[in-house]
């Protein structure tokens, strides 16, 4: 019999059970589906603990509430789906400049619009990357699995704590809505990343002010003596906004930079029977699953392919997909929309070797036999 | 390599998600590797209802299901939508109130009356599912009763152990009582 | 000389501010100070969350927990931070534009669960930082860039919507009456729940200028005969208040406050 750690499991489930082991303290949402369980469960689980659950009016209080509470010394998660995910990025973008940790889930469902509420897709890749408005750089992750959705909601928390910065969890409906097996981890045994707070006296203390070594300034909850302001505006060092060019330069640079210049930090993958192999194929979320059964077949039938599986999506792994592509000869990016993360793909890959992509958005998770007929056709 | 794909039918309000989890949390105190997943309209009664579970000794990749090796039918609905996703020599358990049309060769029919036996018997049609679980597992024996019976009892709501535990049983039965019979049955 | 009151609360070293000469602004946020002045609250204990407009500028002159968040939002931020740690004060500036459209639908739900949050409204009538465009509170018939020919539509009587929504202090003063805002911000902090404050303030620059309603002086002037206390205003025969606007504590009731509520639902586990 199995023990006790080991049970069975709903991804939206193993996303709360993450937040937990990570700390989180706060949970603001709105309904919609696939990702509802997330909140109900935050609901039922944060009074219990000494945390704060709220249902706001809509997706926009959610996650400006989310950033309050944060500022407020408590780590804080809202989940949605693409509708909703729409409506966040305005607060994505605060979250970016403000510099304040914060995660948001995106259970993906098909759109554009209320689209297929109840289906699985992958059309929010780009939204993740580029949804909220100017430049910036974010973390994205995305888990296969349901237990790799509670690591990586562990890791969501502590990425977002040691760079100050929202990450996105891009889960799907199959992911989020499957129950399957999970050994539950000790939690004493996980490290946890909490935001580094400061040293300085009130009186010395510049909330903008990255000290030498350190990735991001120092950041104290309000209330804890260190009386500084926060804004959305371009800011100096002191917190305070400015129109003067040359900070605004450098401001945007270091918040795009701290996330593309800590990639060895942050990429995170998976690759699936590579090791000989002459072909890849790239896919993540609850793809890669299809795409690892197609392997195991097409592998059966004496083809030497594999699977490289990015957890983050963004950054991509430029490094480790340029490598891949100087030794394969084909690379099929295999995804639930008609070809986004193949655009990044072709972008890094594309001068190597032969990129091809398959998609659909019909609803349904593509399957392990489509990717069969996709692979030898072509 | 054991890999056993069932798929729960019929209509929203029946429970077969419930009894979807059961199955894969009985499988799973086994040590099993198991997948359950569904599929749902937007209505939260009546409609079609849909659940589906993989029952493995290794890693399940692929998490969905296309034609399935046992199929349950609790509505004709359900049943003339999903009989023809049953793989060739695949059992199916189907209500008898069911009407079964003439395209099911090399299928091993167990048409028992389980809402009858809900409804009637038991004094709720709140149990079939679990009267379903029990007529499942006599058929294919995945799982151990035990191990069934411990996961019935994790889930259902405070009180109402017992009448499960009856259901559980009587769907035992509903497959135990028909073994004399069963070439009758099987078509 | 600096006021005793700007070199305790301001942050000296972010003046002068943004406001056009002759704006109603500083009167108000100086009525704001003087109120928590007068409480004697530690400053470490006050959060001050704005939105985006003139007005919401406030927050970043004073030294307090300050955060200037996006249009329209101040109220979900205030929420999330109030519900995080209770025993901050937290004080919400916003503006006509900013709490009526397109933070209209936070203002009725943070009014509604009586969360405690001090909210004060610079009413000017107008979109100042955008240059003149009508907002929710222009007086149907006025101009703003966006209404060339007289704005068609009706504008919000806000006290009354927070009532409605449920907040349990409800007030209005204007800039004339400085010490009632004083009173009333006193009053709104000291309320445990969700406190409303309108403070009738002017736009020289945009709504004066589009509207020909003189110079400051004289919009001042305008505020004051046209304010009426709620008292007498409710002796007014119809055709009175019209032209009236009635200024004063409007409306108080007793309703348990969120936070406090939620904290009493963790004592059961």
């Amino acid at each position: 019999m199995a023990d006790n750690n080991v049970v069975l499991m709903q991804g939206n489930e193993a996303c709360v059970e993450g937040a937990l082991i990570a700390g989180m303290k706060f949970y603001a949402g709105y309904p919609i589906t696939p990702s509802t369980e997330i909140a109900e469960i935050s609901a039922s689980k944060l009074p219990k603990i000494g945390g704060k659950f709220i249902q706001m009016e809509d997706e926009i209080a959610s996650i400006s509430a989310v950033i309050g509470a944060s500022l407020a010394g408590n780590k804080a998660m809202t989940a949605t789906s693409g509708p909703g995910f729409s409506l966040k990025q305005e607060g994505i973008g605060y979250a970016i400049i403000a510099e304040v940790p914060c995660v948001i889930v995106n259970v993906q469902r098909g759109g554009p619009s209320t689209g297929l509420p109840t289906s699985p897709a992958q059309g929010d890749i780009m939204q993740a990357r580029w949804g909220t408005h100017g430049e910036h750089s974010i973390i994205a992750l995305c888990p296969s699995t349901v237990k790799e959705v509670l690591d990586v909601t562990i890791r969501a928390f502590n990425l977002s704590e040691k760079y100050r910065t929202p990450v996105i969890i891009l889960m799907d409906e199959v992911v989020g809505h499957m129950r399957e097996k999970v050994e539950l981890p000790n939690p004493s045994k996980i490290e946890i990343y909490n935001r580094k707070k400061p040293t300085s006296s009130p009186d010395d203390y510049m909330p903008y002010k990255v000290k030498d070594g350190d990735i991001v300034p120092e950041m104290p909850s309000i209330g804890e003596g260190y009386r500084y302001h926060v804004t959305g505006l371009v800011h100096d060092e002191y917190g305070f906004p400015t129109n003067d060019s040359s900070i605004a330069e450098k401001l945007i640079t270091r918040l795009v930079e701290k996330i593309e210049s800590n990639l060895d930090d942050i990429v995170e993958y998976e690759e699936y029977r590579l090791a000989d192999a002459d072909e890849a194929i790239i896919a993540y979320g609850s793809t890669a699953r299809s795409a690892k059964s197609a392997i195991n077949l097409l592998r059966e039938k004496g083809r030497k392919i594999g699977l490289f599986r990015p957890i983050t999506i963004w950054p991509s792994p430029k490094q480790q997909i340029e490598i891949l592509a100087k030794k394969v000869k084909r690379i099929s990016v295999i995804e639930m929309n008609l070809g986004q993360y193949y655009l990044e793909i072709d972008r890094i890959a594309g001068k190597y070797t032969n990129v091809t992509k398959y998609g659909s958005v019909n609803g349904e998770l593509i399957s392990p036999d489509e990717i069969i007929s996709f692979i030898e056709e072509d | 390599m054991e890999y056993r794909e069932f798929r729960l039918t019929g209509s929203g309000g029946q429970g077969l998600i419930l009894a979807g989890i059961i199955l894969a949390e009985a499988a799973l105190l086994e040590g099993k590797n198991v997948v359950q997943s569904q599929s749902y309209g937007p209505e939260a009664r009546g409609g079609a209802s849909k659940a589906e579970v993989i029952i493995s000794d290794s890693f399940i990749n692929y998490p969905k299901i296309d034609k399935c090796d046992i199929l349950l039918a609790l509505t004709q609905k359900a049943y003339d939508k999903y009989i023809d996703t049953l793989k060739d020599n695949g059992v199916l358990i189907v209500d008898n109130g069911i009407s079964l049309n003439n395209n099911i060769n090399n299928i091993n029919v167990f048409s028992i009356p389980i809402l009858n036996t809900a409804s009637e018997k038991i004094g709720t049609p709140m149990v079939a599912n679990m009267i379903a679980l029990g007529s499942i597992q006599a058929v294919t024996d995945i799982v151990k009763m035990e191990s069934l019976e411990k996961a019935v009892l994790s889930r259902v709501p405070k009180g109402t152990e017992e009448l499960n535990r009856r259901a559980l049983n009587e769907g035992v039965g509903l497959i135990n009582n028909r073994k004399g019979t069963l070439n009758y049955e099987t078509c | 000389m600096v006021s005793k009151l700007i070199d305790k609360y301001y942050r000296t070293d972010r003046l002068p501010h943004i406001w056009c000469t002759g704006c109603g602004n500083g009167i108000v946020l100086r009525s704001i100070v003087k109120a928590i002045d007068n409480l004697g609250l530690n400053k470490d204990d006050i959060c001050v969350v704005s939105g985006i407009g003139c007005s919401s500028r406030a927050s970043g002159y004073l030294d307090f927990n300050t955060v200037h968040t996006t249009h329209g939002r101040a109220l979900a931020f205030a929420t999330g931070i109030k519900f995080s740690n209770p025993n901050l004060h937290v004080i919400v500036i916003t503006g006509d534009g900013d709490c009526a459209a397109i933070g209209g639908n936070h203002l009725i739900h943070a009014a509604r669960r009586n969360i405690d949050i001090t909210t004060v409204v610079f009413n000017n009538n107008i979109y100042g930082m955008t240059g003149g465009q009508y907002s929710p509170a222009t007086p149907t018939g006025d101009k703003g860039t966006t209404a060339p020919y007289g704005n068609i539509d009706y504008n919000f009587d806000l006290c009354e919507l927070a009532k409605a929504a449920g907040a349990t202090y409800v007030s209005r003063s204007t800039i004339y009456a400085a010490n009632m805002i004083i009173k009333q911000v006193e009053e709104g902090i000291k309320n445990k729940g969700f406190s409303f404050i309108e403070t009738l303030t002017i736009c020289p620059t945009y709504y004066g200028r589009k509207n020909s309603k003189g110079n400051a002086v004289d919009m001042v002037t305008h505020l004051k005969d046209s304010a009426v206390n709620i008292s007498a205003y409710e002796k007014l025969s119809e055709e009175e208040k019209a032209n009236r606007i009635p200024i004063g504590e409007l409306y108080k009731r007793n309703r348990p406050e969120y936070t406090e509520k939620y904290e009493s639902m963790m004592k059961l586990f």
